[in-house]
């Protein structure tokens, strides 16, 4: 069961990341991957919340580790910033690591906190 | 059942920066008005895939809220070091239109995670541990970057190798 919740999770997840990232990169027309900031933020956002329900099994497994898991990633992130400093945008490759860690960092938290406050 | 023809990942021209999709790639615009069911099928599939593993190598490897999270960073790290593999593979020999969605954007997308990197990195500070979670956001910071720059190294020097080699 876990694992069909799981499976049903990434199978939402990785599309709408890959379609979330068009969307992003068709309004802005920039060398900046805001595309992949966007779905790590949101993820990361999604799972603190998660983290701070007194959810059930299921429920971790199917929007945590499925869907959160899946529509976010570090593989994308960490090439890209290999690809932008190869491209001399040495600015962007520094600022795309360090602000997707500390948005994904204040996200987190903040969706930890909101829902705790929230549930009481 | 439509017939995939053709496709390349990038041409010589292009310079990709984002590996799973990069609209100022001419393949990746046009990939999914030309095959939409086929690509956002393709990515479905690798990532329930790629999801799969990370679940099962987190449940036989689990951590303590204090603990280092081992599993999910070298998760991270080996995925790292796949994409810069594949891509260099897919960039000096062009595949077929759906092998970057299926294991780029799908199986090595769903297998690295960046939200349980960043939550597991707040529940450590959250069960007072900061020193832990430092040491965890550096580590995969550091792992995940050295990780990409050698897969591509590594995959760039085989393919540049058998190139000289079927040369000859």
């Amino acid at each position: 069961m876990t694992v069909l919740l799981i499976a049903l999770g990434a199978a939402v997840g990785a599309p709408l990341r890959y379609l979330t990232d068009r969307a992003v990169q068709a309004r802005h027309a920039s060398a900046f991957p805001w595309g992949t900031l966007t779905v790590n933020v949101a993820g990361s956002l999604v799972l603190g919340v998660v983290t701070a329900l007194p959810t059930s099994p299921a429920v971790t497994a199917l929007l945590g580790t499925g869907f959160c898991g899946a529509l976010t990633t570090w593989s994308t992130l960490s090439y890209e910033t290999l690809r932008l400093h190869r491209g001399g945008r040495r600015g962007h490759a520094v600022a795309n690591v360090l602000v997707s860690i500390a948005a994904g960092l204040t996200a987190a938290t903040l969706g930890y906190v909101l829902a705790r406050a929230v549930t009481g | 059942m439509p017939v995939l023809v053709g496709g390349t990942v990038t041409g010589p021209s292009e310079f990709r920066v984002d590996p799973d999709v990069d609209l100022r790639v001419p393949a990746d615009r046009r990939e999914l008005t030309a095959h939409p069911a086929a690509v956002l099928g393709v990515i479905a599939a690798g990532g329930v895939l790629g999801a799969l593993a990370r679940a099962g190598l987190q449940a036989t490897f689990p951590h303590p809220p204090t603990g280092f999270p081992w599993a999910t960073f070298g998760i991270n790290v080996a995925g790292c070091l796949l994409i810069g593999a594949l891509m260099a593979v897919l960039t000096a020999r062009p595949a077929g239109p759906l092998v970057r969605p299926f294991l780029g954007v799908g199986v090595l997308g769903g297998f690295t995670t960046f939200s349980t990197y960043a939550v597991d990195a707040q529940r450590a500070v959250a069960a007072g541990s900061p020193g832990t979670a430092l040491a965890y956001l550096a580590a995969t910071l550091a792992g995940a970057l050295l990780a990409v720059w050698a897969g591509d190294a590594v995959a760039s020097r085989l393919l540049a190798r058998a190139k000289v080699g079927a040369a000859r």
